[in-house]
């Protein structure tokens, strides 16, 4: 029995121990907000965050997950009320398609968490492993900076 | 205030976020079985059998072939070449010959790869630029899809005559979410098809000649990105699932594997064109003679249309009195390449742009001058003899130098500024893109849109699918517009074709302005009937509801007609090619790393003539993205094929897309030219962003190094090499 905690609730699952954290993520526990992308560490679609770094689910076996704490892009908005990153990703344009915008979403809300006033070349370099094929960027990055904040 | 011309935030923005919209993949009908597929793992050859591998444990496992196919086996699109699965002969590498359904993905994929094609090798043949009544036949008897010659004007006999050769590789769509389909039989003996798409209709097509019947309705799941990529393929993908759906009486959910797909579905069509010039000494163009072979892999898929749109972007947006094209689209043993964003102009704008510095570099000119000099304005003749009208080539080419601050340039042929290691260039490059259907093609589909009263509110009744590019928010916006209501009263109904009335498909630029136009005629009928009902003579709209004496759904349509006043004749391809064309202005500048060869964005600007943004936060989106992708093509993208046509860089580690840190900081300016056909003027905008980056890329390596490619992808091997050749 693994246990971890995702957006706030504790989770126990049994599971082999090399099952891929998004497989338990989207199969057991029906969050599919997580994508797959690529299931090889390339196109961050997967990303959650993991004890507050992002990392990409496709490559984490479960027995990795063991006393964790998890948020997904579910667990991202509080009661229905969208994070600033959030809000300005609708406002911006920064989600096209928006399979990608989980993976997105997550590595911003990580970002800023940890560094809350990063310039544009920080946010391009922590976003770097999170591809998009649909906006080119330019408004992702446009809306991470006004998920910022001007205080 | 209209909502036409504003940045209303998308409609499907908060469940995307959030991640609450569902995808293919995201949908699982209870008792799901999970398809898998066994593809030839040779380019040509005789089946002589399947094996099954006596060891795996084939319980619960269900294997489907070509036996199993009900009526033709053939997924139809254009022609009835291509099977659903291969019978007898396989004619590329990765062609489905089997599938399988199992209980769990895992299981499914197990036994796929349990199951071996015996085949008896046959010669492949796997070179277009031979393949043209090659001895080895793969379609017809000369192996040509498709080919088309125009000619205007005559020879020439004086002048200075500049020739090239130009040539452009595959690329893949690299939509993030790999195609996907979930078949689901329904009590009638039909079947329900849901998957990631650009086009329900096309499915129902493609599939009644397999079935046998149209028992079937096609619905749009949310669609993690097409790009033309999703527009043919998930037809074949819905045969499959459905044929194992028949055979297991189950729902059936088929997703690839990011190495499947990039190995097995289409891509751009790979070219080679040669362009002959005669010009005067101060560079006027005095004859421009092209011609391109493009690869269209084993089946016609979409080919010839692609070739059409090559072809007629050929001249690229300059004026010549005596042109003349042709090329030729020849089939080989490799994966089908389909629709891709741009659609062959992307190929035609590289060759012609390239020649253009070529004209430049030879004449001692400034590749702006040359361009400058021979841009098509209004009253210019194309080479289908279409007069040209509402022209943008000048205002695009001001505006984007205007935004870049670069009135004057430094001569091409000195290595630019930069320091140490790097070298610094700027590229300019003009293109135009023929908006939707080439010729009279919307006069043949009709397309339609329907508009459902709800109570306060309206409902969009069509099947132009939300593939990322903002239908579910631009068409509220539009009837919204037309009807006076606010933009939260209108919404777009599932893309269901039990439900929506077949508008034609999402492709070729052709949403927003054709659909869109039929959509804002189905806003003034809906105001109409309501007139009619109340008798009333107001166009307000909420008058007109008050004075509703019922509450009974109201429900019309309308339909595409001919304006009549273009006229194409497609055997001779005279006339008026396109209704309208747009137009834009690429600048790049980058650094050259001469220790590596690697290319380093610094910034892109770019003016392109959009006719109205319905909604300028999406233009630019589609402007941006779109370039970012054709930056892609121009130094990154490139599919490694092995001796049997097989994508051997299958994964995102090694064919690359540009990621945040490869992509430069943009700088987007839309012109507006008004075309009076489109919906308060709007025109295509999906692909152009397509045409321009790479010939723009091109100029400017070549500013800073001297390096002249003319060969995509420009590759830090390439650029290398061509620095060594050039100390």
């Amino acid at each position: 029995m693994i246990q971890f905690t995702v957006n706030g609730q504790p989770i126990s699952v049994e599971a082999r121990p090399m099952t891929r954290l998004i497989d338990v993520l989207r199969e057991e526990l029906r969050l599919t907000g997580t994508k797959e992308g690529c299931g090889e560490g390339e196109c961050g679609a997967c990303t959650v965050i993991i004890d507050g770094i992002p990392v990409n689910s496709c490559l984490i076996p479960i027995v990795q997950a063991q006393n964790t704490v998890i948020t997904t892009v579910e667990g991202i908005a509080v009661d229905d009320n969208l994070d600033p990153i959030q809000k300005a990703f609708v406002d911006f344009g920064a989600a096209q398609c928006g399979i990608c915008t989980p993976g997105f979403i997550v590595t911003a809300k990580a970002l800023l968490d940890n560094n809350p006033k990063p310039t544009r070349r920080e946010i391009r370099e922590a976003l770097a492993g999170n591809l998009c094929r649909c906006t080119g960027y330019q408004k992702i990055v446009d809306a991470v900076v006004q998920g910022m904040g001007s205080d | 205030m209209s909502p036409v011309g504003t940045g209303v935030p998308r409609a499907d923005g908060p469940a995307k976020v959030t991640g609450d919209a569902l995808y293919v993949d995201d949908i699982r009908p209870t008792g799901c079985l999970y398809g898998a597929t066994v593809r030839s793992p040779r380019a040509h050859g005789k089946i002589l059998g399947l094996e099954r591998d006596p060891n795996f444990d084939w319980n619960g496992i269900t294997v489907v072939t070509a036996e199993d196919i009900p009526h033709q086996n053939v997924v139809f699109l254009m022609t009835e070449d291509q099977p659903a699965l291969a019978d007898g002969l396989v004619r590329h590498v990765e062609e489905p010959v089997a599938l399988v359904a199992a209980e769990t993905r895992d299981r499914a994929l197990a036994a796929a790869k349990h199951i071996r094609v015996i085949l008896e090798d046959l010669p492949a043949l796997l070179d277009a630029e031979i393949a043209e009544n090659h001895e080895i036949k793969i379609y017809g008897d000369d192996n040509v899809f498709k080919r088309i010659t125009i000619d205007k004007g005559g020879q020439v006999e004086n002048g200075i005559v500049i020739e090239g050769e130009y040539r452009v590789q595959h690329q893949e769509q690299l939509y993030i979410e790999p195609q996907g389909m979930i078949s689901v039989p329904r009590e009638d003996g039909g079947l329900t098809l849901l998957g990631s798409m650009q086009c329900p209709f096309y499915i129902v097509k493609a599939l009644a000649p397999m079935l046998g019947h149209k028992r079937m309705n096609v619905v749009q799941a949310t669609t993690g990105g097409g790009f033309g990529g999703k527009e043919e393929y998930p037809s074949m993908l819905a045969a499959h699932a459905a044929l194992l759906t028949l055979k297991t009486g189950k729902p059936v959910k088929m997703i690839y594997r990011r190495d499947e797909d990039l190995r097995a579905t289409t891509k751009r069509h790979p070219s080679v064109i040669k362009i002959r010039s005669v010009v005067g000494e101060d560079g006027t163009l005095l004859q421009w003679d092209a011609s391109i072979i493009m690869d269209g892999g084993a089946y016609n898929t979409l080919t010839p249309v692609v070739l059409s749109r090559a072809i007629l972007h050929l001249t690229g947006p300059y004026r010549c009195a005596n042109q003349h094209l042709s090329g030729v689209a020849v089939a080989t043993h490799t994966p089908p390449n389909g629709a891709f964003r741009g659609f062959g102009a992307p190929q035609a704008m590289f060759a012609v742009e390239r020649h253009m510095d070529r004209i430049a570099r030879h004449l001692d000119m400034d590749p702006v001058a040359i361009r400058q000099h021979n841009l098509v304005v209004d009253g210019d003749i194309s080479v289908t003899g279409q007069v040209l009208t509402d022209t943008g080539a000048q205002v695009v080419l001001d505006q984007a130098l205007e935004a870049a601050e670069a009135a004057v340039r430094t001569p091409h042929k000195h290595p630019g500024g930069g320091i140490g290691r790097y070298a610094r260039g700027r590229g300019v490059a003009l293109v135009f893109h023929g908006c939707g259907f080439t010729g009279n093609g919307e006069a043949a589909i009709k397309g339609k849109v329907g508009l459902e009263l709800e109570g306060r509110c309206v409902r969009i009744l069509t099947a132009s699918t939300d593939i990322g590019q903002g239908v579910e928010t631009t068409f509220p916006q539009i009837a919204a517009a037309e009807l006076g209501i606010s933009v939260d009263r209108v919404s777009n109904a599932p893309h269901d074709t039990a439900n929506v009335p077949d508008s034609g498909p999402t492709v070729a630029s052709r949403t927003c302005m054709v659909v869109g136009g039929v959509l804002q005629e189905a806003a003034k009928k809906l105001r109409s009937a309501l007139q009619a009902e109340t008798g009333l003579d107001t166009n307000d709209f909420d008058d007109l509801l008050m004075a509703r004496t019922n509450t009974i759904p109201l429900r019309v349509q309308a339909e595409y007609v001919d304006s009549g006043k273009f006229i194409w004749d497609n055997d001779t391809y005279q006339g008026d090619a396109y209704p309208a064309y747009g137009w834009s202005c690429s600048i790049v500048d980058l650094d050259v790393d001469l220790d590596t060869g690697e290319v380093l964005y610094r910034r892109f600007v770019s003016a392109t003539d959009v006719g109205k943004a319905i909604n300028p936060v999406i233009v630019e989106g589609q402007i941006e993205g779109g370039s970012i992708q054709a930056l892609g093509y121009a130094t990154y993208e490139e599919v490694v094929l092995d001796d049997q046509g097989r994508m051997i860089n299958d994964r995102l580690t090694n064919y690359i897309i540009p990621t945040t840190l490869d992509s430069p900081e943009m700088i987007t300016r839309i012109v507006e030219i008004p075309y009076t056909g489109g919906p308060f003027g709007a025109k295509g905008i999906g692909e152009i962003p397509m045409d321009g980056p790479a010939p723009a890329v091109a100029q400017a390596i070549e500013q800073a190094t001297g390096v002249v490619l003319d060969i995509l992808p420009m590759t830090p091997e390439r650029v290398l090499a061509g620095l060594e050749i050039s100390t």
